[in-house]
């Protein structure tokens, strides 16, 4: 009997050259519970609407702003994958409306200032004109540089800020 | 006339899993459809006004259009393409600068859902089941007899046996009110953020008025 221990001792390889092997990895037994990543994508989307509603309505009345965020074919229960998607996609959304709002906004004080330089020195900006729209304000209300008495005020450098009386009346 | 009783609808579990206070509220009510009274009428023009072009940029701020909102989103889909029925409304009533009048019952809804912010859908009482929930649709299952199939995973209305509408959608052809409708069941959908208070008033607001003028 020792003997054949011995041989099968001298039969196996010497400890330390070769590493015993690893047991194959253990499957898990149930599928992972997409729950609580569902419920948090699902905040996430309430608050990206909460958000992404809350620009539309302090932009308004500006035009020019994309607001939509594709459509995945519901009313249906959406995926983990499609829930992932759809929530990029809105903070996308969000971060673009929110440069344009910002570039927008930027430009919107420019045309302001200007409205008062025209008003304080009204030659120094001959012919231009700014309008509601360019200051982010509803109605067609515009400031326009003009000169005073046409071509004498012209020649004469007498130039003023008319302002229009608003929207024209319906034909 | 007995006094319609309020039932809640059996909402299917996994979708009761995904989003915990989605439910459906239900009214049955021994009523017909028919061309609107003058009283009728007369409130969707009262209604009418209190709609303005600021009122309705910002109705997606107030708690119960946006609450629909969200769970649009969140069931795929977009409110700015597929709007709200609230929303949708206000934005017929600028485009035609008023609530159009179409028959009692649509009007009933129209008043129901500009009053509470809440949709109000109707069906033929007598062509569903006693018992309508919610539940996510089979690959292929038709929508009504030799409607179109649908895809799978669709949130339906449905009685015990079948669906009877895609949610704020498509009303399967056979179980929508008729002419020769007698008794409705009218269904209020419930999302989180609505009050239930203020889907039950969705509902008895449009059982007032459809009972009112019968």
């Amino acid at each position: 009997m020792p003997e054949i221990v011995a041989g099968r001792r001298a039969a196996l390889p010497r400890a330390g050259s070769v590493r015993p092997p690893t047991p194959p990895p253990a499957l898990p037994r149930t599928a992972p519970d997409e729950r609580p990543a569902r419920r948090t994508l699902l905040d996430q989307v309430e608050r990206l609407e909460s958000e992404l509603s809350q620009l539309f309505c302090s932009t308004w009345p500006r035009h020019g702003f994309e607001w939509s965020v594709p459509s995945r074919g519901g009313p249906r229960m959406l995926s983990l994958a499609e829930l992932e998607v759809l929530r990029d996609d809105l903070a996308e959304r969000l971060a673009h409306a929110r440069r344009s709002s910002s570039d927008r906004t930027y430009v919107e004080d420019q045309h302001r200032r200007r409205i008062e330089e025209m008003l304080l020195e009204p030659e120094r900006h001959k012919w231009v004109r700014v309008a509601n729209e360019d200051i982010g304000e509803p109605g067609c209300k515009h400031w326009h540089v003009r000169p005073r008495w046409g071509v004498l005020g012209m020649l004469m450098s007498w130039w003023r800020v008319r302002i229009s009386s608003g929207c024209p009346l319906p034909t | 006339m007995s006094e319609p009783e309020l039932t809640e609808g059996w909402v299917d579990v996994e979708l009761a899993g995904e989003f915990p206070e989605l439910g459906l509220d239900c009214v049955r009510v021994d009523a017909r459809s028919g061309r609107s009274p003058f009283a009728v009428r007369d409130r969707l023009r009262e209604l009418s006004d209190r709609f303005t072009g600021s009122k309705v940029v910002h109705m997606r701020q107030d708690p119960v259009p946006w609450a629909y909102r969200v769970f649009f989103r969140q069931v795929g889909v977009d409110p700015d393409t597929d709007r709200t029925p609230v929303e949708r409304i206000a934005i017929e009533r600028l485009e035609w600068g008023g609530l159009r009048s179409a028959n009692l019952l649509d009007d009933a809804l129209v008043i129901a859902t500009v009053e509470t912010g809440v949709p109000v859908i109707a069906f033929d009482a007598d062509k569903v089941g006693d018992h309508l929930g919610l539940r996510l649709s089979r690959k292929g299952e038709p929508l009504g007899r030799g409607g179109r199939p649908m895809s799978a995973r669709q949130i339906v209305v449905a009685d015990e046996d079948r669906p009877l509408s895609v949610l704020f959608g498509e009303i399967s052809e056979e179980r929508g009110v008729t002419r020769k409708t007698s008794r409705m069941v009218l269904v209020a959908l419930r999302v989180k953020g609505v009050p239930a208070i203020s889907v039950e008033e969705a509902l008895w607001t449009a059982a007032d008025v459809l009972l009112a003028h019968q």
